[in-house]
């Protein structure tokens, strides 16, 4: 009975200042927004770390992810124990009618490439259509609606690193085998690319960017990964081979320091909003003292006061938290439709959902300790003089 | 009449940073059951300390204070409350009625503490506030009601659970003539009729001439009305 009382009578008090209440909960729905919007672009950018496979590892140069390996790496790659599948992929890096057009190009090995990445599914026949076609592409489906592009269209790319004006026809669209997998990538023949470069640039010619392996025992990759380096050390292009995970980690921590400062950000937010909200109840709690005076005199208990006031800052800052969890949704969607190409996926984790609802009820609960301390230790005769 | 509140050489002394500064010196006062006090005195005499203290919401300093056998400032502060709300009922000048429930509600409030049930409580509330004229305005919030109408809403919320003693503190102060009647005259009713014990305080001499006795106080010193010379 009494806990229906206190969330009744809190909720009333809630609402004696619309304007003030109202803005308030604005605020922290505004934070909560921000948060977990903050949090889920951090989650993001590691999605695709998580999501690698752990079966699968890549080998690049050990010197730099800039430098190139031979590809007749390839096979002695294939005949270290352990390894299962081998294909390669060097970033391609052409402009499609000018930078702000970016999508990502990888010339790749036609024929492994797809054995080895069995979550990007084309159709049979585009697939075959894509091997016959020196110079088709299979485009990821994302990519093909951005561009507005169909099956046989011709796509122009200006070379950076391979010089020249390409021109690629589109054979195959890939998809996903589920919404984490990339659907933006463009991938062209590494065979076509090597040909035409061997005659204008041949120091490019027969080299890759990176090979990437399937081993047969997840298990094994740390020993998988030391035999294929192993296998290169001393050579004048020694090899870096690490899990797919680790390899992605590795672009990750280039932009680490950033990563912090989003974090950061989105708990300075809360704390900034704490204080609002803090402020909020420490401001409402001193206009109702001579009302708790009067409770308390009418023999309710010290702690009776002290739980309305909480009731109420929870109930105000759970209606701000639960609106702001109610609008990450669609403002996370509309991110991530305005920043496609920056992000694999972007979606609202439940951790992130969790902790919404958790900063929430933080916020409730530090914003009343203060005024809820103060009002349960005032003395009823000092409470009923206190001016309204 | 026996006496409900017995009071011997009560003493209150608040602190004004280090400057102990003396309220009430040394107060003897006798009140019986059923009977109705008026407090009187000029203000910084101690008056409302003294209701207070009588009340339990202060604590005195020295001296004893029994309200019916119960020597309440001895009570802890949770008993204290649980003994307020069993024996006191509070009238104060500004009505302090909570704004943001309405007069069923605002009256409904100490029930709350009690084991009643929803429809016991639902009865009672409505009895007192019939006794006090306002059936027709129960779902009224007290911004609907005129100043006269909301001291009837604390005066019906005051005798909800039957206490043995009502305390007032300037109960007409806030009201116009015809409201402090109408509010006086309850006050008559609830000492004539149901029996209750009434101590208020008031600078009206109109108001104060409607109780029984009359205790004055000046300087924290009992002038008038004490046990030495009945009334």
């Amino acid at each position: 009975m009494m806990a229906s009382y206190v969330f009744r009578l809190a909720s009333k008090n809630m609402w004696r200042h619309r304007l003030r209440t109202g803005l308030t909960i604005a605020g922290i729905a505004v934070a909560i927004v921000s948060f977990g919007l903050l949090r889920t672009v951090v989650d993001s950018w590691y999605a695709g770390a998580e999501l690698s496979s752990s079966a699968r590892l890549i080998t690049r140069a050990e010197a730099s992810l800039s430098f190139s390996l031979p590809v007749t790496y390839g096979e002695r790659i294939r005949r270290v124990p352990g390894v299962k599948d081998v294909t390669w992929a060097i970033w391609f890096g052409g402009i499609y009618i000018d930078e702000k057009h970016f999508f990502p190009q990888f010339a790749v090995d036609a024929e492994t490439y797809f054995d080895v990445y069995p979550e990007f599914v084309v159709p049979p026949e585009q697939l075959a259509a894509f091997k016959r076609d020196r110079r088709g592409v299979i485009v990821g489906r994302k990519t093909m609606l951005k561009n507005g592009w169909k099956i046989g269209d011709q796509v122009p790319l200006k070379g950076t690193i391979y010089p020249g004006t390409w021109s690629f026809t589109i054979r195959g669209v890939y998809q996903g085998a589920d919404d984490k997998v990339d659907e933006g990538q463009f991938l062209l023949h590494w065979g076509y690319v090597n040909e035409k470069i061997k005659a204008v640039l041949p120091s490019l010619a027969d080299r890759v960017g990176v090979f990437v392996i399937n081993i047969k025992d997840p298990g094994a990759s740390a020993a998988v990964s030391a035999a294929i380096d192993s296998g290169f050390r001393n050579s004048l292009a020694e090899t870096r081979t690490e899990t797919q995970k680790a390899f992605q980690l590795g672009f990750i921590a280039m932009v680490d320091t950033i990563l912090v400062a989003i974090q950061t950000v989105a708990y300075v937010v809360i704390l900034i909003i704490m204080a609002v909200m803090a402020n909020t109840m420490a401001m409402a709690a001193r206009e109702r003292m001579r009302e708790y005076a009067t409770l308390k005199a009418l023999g309710f208990s010290d702690r009776f006061v002290s739980i309305l006031i909480l009731g109420e800052s929870l109930s105000m800052s759970l209606a701000g938290g639960l609106l702001g969890v109610a609008l990450t949704f669609p403002l996370a969607e509309a991110f991530f439709s305005a920043t496609r190409d920056l992000f694999l996926v972007f979606t609202v984790t439940p951790v992130t959902l969790a902790l919404q609802v958790a900063s929430s009820l933080l916020i409730g609960i530090c914003a009343a300790l203060a005024p809820a301390w103060n009002s349960s230790r005032v003395r009823i005769v000092d409470g009923l003089r206190a001016v309204t | 009449m026996s006496s409900l509140i017995s009071i011997r050489s009560l003493g209150k002394t608040y602190r004004r940073g280090n400057q102990p500064v003396p309220v009430l010196l040394g107060i003897d006062l006798e009140i019986a059951a059923g009977d109705y006090v008026s407090l009187m005195g000029p203000s910084g005499s101690g008056k409302s300390t003294l209701l207070n203290l009588i009340a339990g919401i202060d604590k005195p300093t020295s001296g004893t204070l029994l309200i019916d056998g119960v020597d309440i400032a001895a009570l802890p502060e949770n008993d204290l409350a649980a003994w307020r709300a069993a024996n006191v009922g509070f009238v104060f000048q500004f009505y302090n009625l909570m704004p943001v429930l309405n007069a069923f509600e605002n009256v409904e409030l100490p029930l709350l503490l009690t084991p009643l049930g929803k429809a016991e409580r639902r009865e009672h509330v409505e009895t007192a506030l019939a006794m006090v004229g306002l059936a027709d305005r129960m779902d009224h919030y007290p911004n609907e009601l005129s100043g006269g109408q909301q001291q009837r809403v604390a005066i019906a919320r005051a005798l909800i659970t039957d206490p043995t003693l009502i305390v007032a503190d300037e109960p007409t102060g806030d009201l116009d003539r015809q409201s402090a009647d109408d509010v006086l005259n309850l006050l008559d009713r609830l000492n004539g009729e149901l029996g209750k014990t009434i101590v208020m305080v008031t600078h009206d001499p109109k108001c104060a001439a409607r109780a029984r006795r009359l205790v004055h106080l000046e300087k924290g010193v009992l002038i008038v009305g004490g046990n030495g010379d009945g009334h």
